[in-house]
């Protein structure tokens, strides 16, 4: 099995405060992996180390076995694509503007896109249903709109790994399970990498082969979901008493609270 | 790119048309005569013409109007960029504090300026020199003021350039006060004008904003990018922290040397991006070539109307606040009305 990202004693802080703690984990290829935690357990912060928007206090990352620290951020815009958490768009680019934007790390600096950009783009923007609106300006979207269309760039960015950071959160159901469908098999038939941060440990549970448990900056938790998801874990990660079982009808562990 | 070129037929026009106006009209052919004789240097062009004319053209009016549609062009640039860089449509070159520096650099001058450099002839150059010297340091102290263990943010820059601002204002309101007599020196500088402006200055700012320009339209698929937010831009192989930087020195030094030649000048930075912005959408690569053409049209229009066509001079910052804050009304509504129908 090959390793996409190896992770060893990371640590950040900001000023004293520690926001990720001595972490070590190895993210194989061809997986999806979901990262669960409570707000403010430093989720993004790990997400902006592992594509270098960050950099390391300590320890280190590799990536395809080669120090991330070695690559240039053009190098690694090829190879890791980040769908942030919602974000507001001041500027009235058009849909298809946007999407093109995942394009620019192959489109030379002073060049136009060629055919296979526009191919991409087309293809992509079918796929997931925003082609109708792809001359609306995006300042004119609702934001789960917005969100679908900053998801699709990542998707038209192609690369072999894909990170969602809270990227469904705003999105209905229809299309967080479309987004994500297309991201899971991208991961089942191409051997891609996913890493999504997840708020909703049932949508983690469905899709993801493997999870990892995040508090106050350490991996508390990590494993294949069937094995890792229960409830002694959601009882130290979270604090809540949950029930947890096989669910057949989604094929997957599922969680019920109480009031 | 058509766009481009049209403006740039428009400019060479009007840059022409505004050389024939003024105390002494002169005709679009001679003018043309003049000009194309002085480049190509055949002077059998100019026979037949009143000697003064070509003095005029060369000596008074084309500084002045090239330097107008330089500033024009230059404050233009910078404020797509600010307005790229802040994510905020409503950051313009002086949101660093670029122009309060710039004020209270020029108030020092003109005050030292009497005592000092007169002696040593050095007074033609003093005013631009510490003009430019008090916006390039209110610039570098701004972002130096800005800059944390997160980056340049963009609230913490529009604050700290607030914050700096207030405060040099305070100290041109005192160096006013103690100025007695210069006052209305410091207060006409500060309105901005471009009489009497020379070849020098033409030759100073022009270079400034053509280097500048360079590396703008360098970055200015990156600043597209920036749009998305630092973590995308991020992702998409942008460096935030250094195109932050790189940017927001380039733009303020272009506005430091405008401000330094031609006084403050309000409006145009803020207002020519915004309407290029319609025209062109919101993509820098064709953004800033078009807003620093249209930029120099309006502020050279501005400047002729000032020069030949008002009965007397009126400051040129004034003017084009009172021409363009209307249009600029003008055409908000009328969008605000029809994206309300839509």
């Amino acid at each position: 099995m090959n390793m996409a990202i190896q992770i060893k004693n990371l640590s950040f802080f900001y000023k004293e405060r520690r926001v990720i703690d001595d972490l070590t984990i190895e993210i194989k290829t061809g997986k999806f992996y979901g990262i669960i935690g409570p707000n403010g357990c430093g989720k993004t912060t790990f997400v902006d180390l592992i594509t270098k928007h960050k950099k390391p206090v300590s320890g280190n990352i590799t990536y395809k076995g080669k120090d991330l620290s070695l690559y240039s951020k053009k190098e690694l815009s090829m190879e890791i694509a980040l769908v942030p958490q919602n974000f507001y768009i001041n500027f009235p680019f058009t849909v298809e503007e946007i999407v093109m934007m995942g394009r620019y790390p192959y489109v030379p600096r002073f060049s136009a896109p060629s055919q296979d950009d526009y191919k991409v783009v087309y293809d992509i923007m079918e796929k997931t249903g925003i082609y109708k609106f792809k001359d609306r300006f995006i300042t004119e979207l609702s934001s789960g709109e917005r969100q679908r269309i900053v998801f699709v760039r990542a998707l038209a960015q192609d690369t072999p790994v894909l990170i969602l950071d809270e990227a469904t959160s705003n999105l209905d159901v229809n299309y967080s399970l479309n987004l994500l469908n297309i991201a899971a098999q991208r991961v089942s038939k191409e051997k891609r990498t996913v890493i999504a941060v997840l708020q909703d440990i049932n949508l983690a549970a469905i899709y993801c082969d493997y999870l990892l448990f995040i508090k106050q900056g350490s991996i508390v938790a990590h494993g294949n979901t069937d094995e890792i998801l229960n409830r002694d874990t959601l009882q130290s990660v979270f604090n809540v008493d949950a029930k947890v079982y096989f669910e057949p009808y989604s094929d997957s562990m599922q969680v019920v609270f109480k009031k | 790119m058509t766009q481009i070129l049209l403006l740039s037929m428009v400019l060479c026009g009007l840059i022409v048309i505004s050389a024939c106006m003024g105390y002494i009209h002169l005709s679009f052919i001679d003018v043309v005569k003049i000009i194309f004789a002085k480049i190509s240097g055949q002077a059998s062009l100019l026979k037949g013409m009143d000697e003064i004319f070509p003095v005029v053209v060369m000596d008074v009016r084309l500084p002045r109007i090239l330097t107008a549609a330089v500033v024009g062009g230059g404050l233009a640039v910078s404020g797509a960029v600010f307005q790229g860089i802040l994510l905020n449509p409503l950051a313009d070159p002086y949101t660093l504090g670029v122009s309060a520096g710039a004020a209270f650099g020029a108030s020092l001058a003109f005050l030292f300026n009497i005592v000092l450099f007169d002696q040593i002839g050095l007074g033609a150059c003093c005013v631009p020199v510490f003009a430019f010297t008090g916006a390039a340091g209110t610039l570098f102290f701004v972002i130096y003021l800005s800059s944390g263990s997160g980056g340049l943010s963009s609230n913490n820059l529009i604050l700290s350039g607030i914050i700096v601002a207030a405060i040099l204002s305070a100290g041109i309101s005192f160096l006013k006060y103690v100025a007695d007599e210069q006052v209305s020196i410091i207060i006409f500088w500060l309105m901005g004008s471009f009489a009497s402006r020379t070849w020098a200055d033409v030759f100073m700012t022009s270079s400034f904003l053509c280097l500048g320009f360079l590396i703008i339209i360098f970055y200015a698929r990156d600043l597209n990018l920036m749009s998305l937010g630092n973590r995308t831009a991020s992702s998409l192989g942008v460096d935030t922290g250094r195109l932050t930087l790189i940017l927001l020195v380039t733009a303020s030094l272009i506005t430091a040397i405008c401000v330094s030649v031609s006084g403050i000048i309000g409006f145009v930075g803020l207002l020519v991006p915004h309407m290029v912005r319609f025209l062109t959408g919101p993509d820098n690569r064709k953004l800033i070539p078009v807003s620093m053409l249209a930029g120099a049209i309006l502020l050279l229009c501005a400047d002729t109307v000032t020069r030949a066509i008002l009965p007397s001079e009126i400051p040129i910052g004034v003017l084009t606040a009172l021409i363009g804050g209307p249009f600029f009304c003008y055409i908000f509504r009328k969008r605000q009305v029809a994206e309300a129908d839509s």
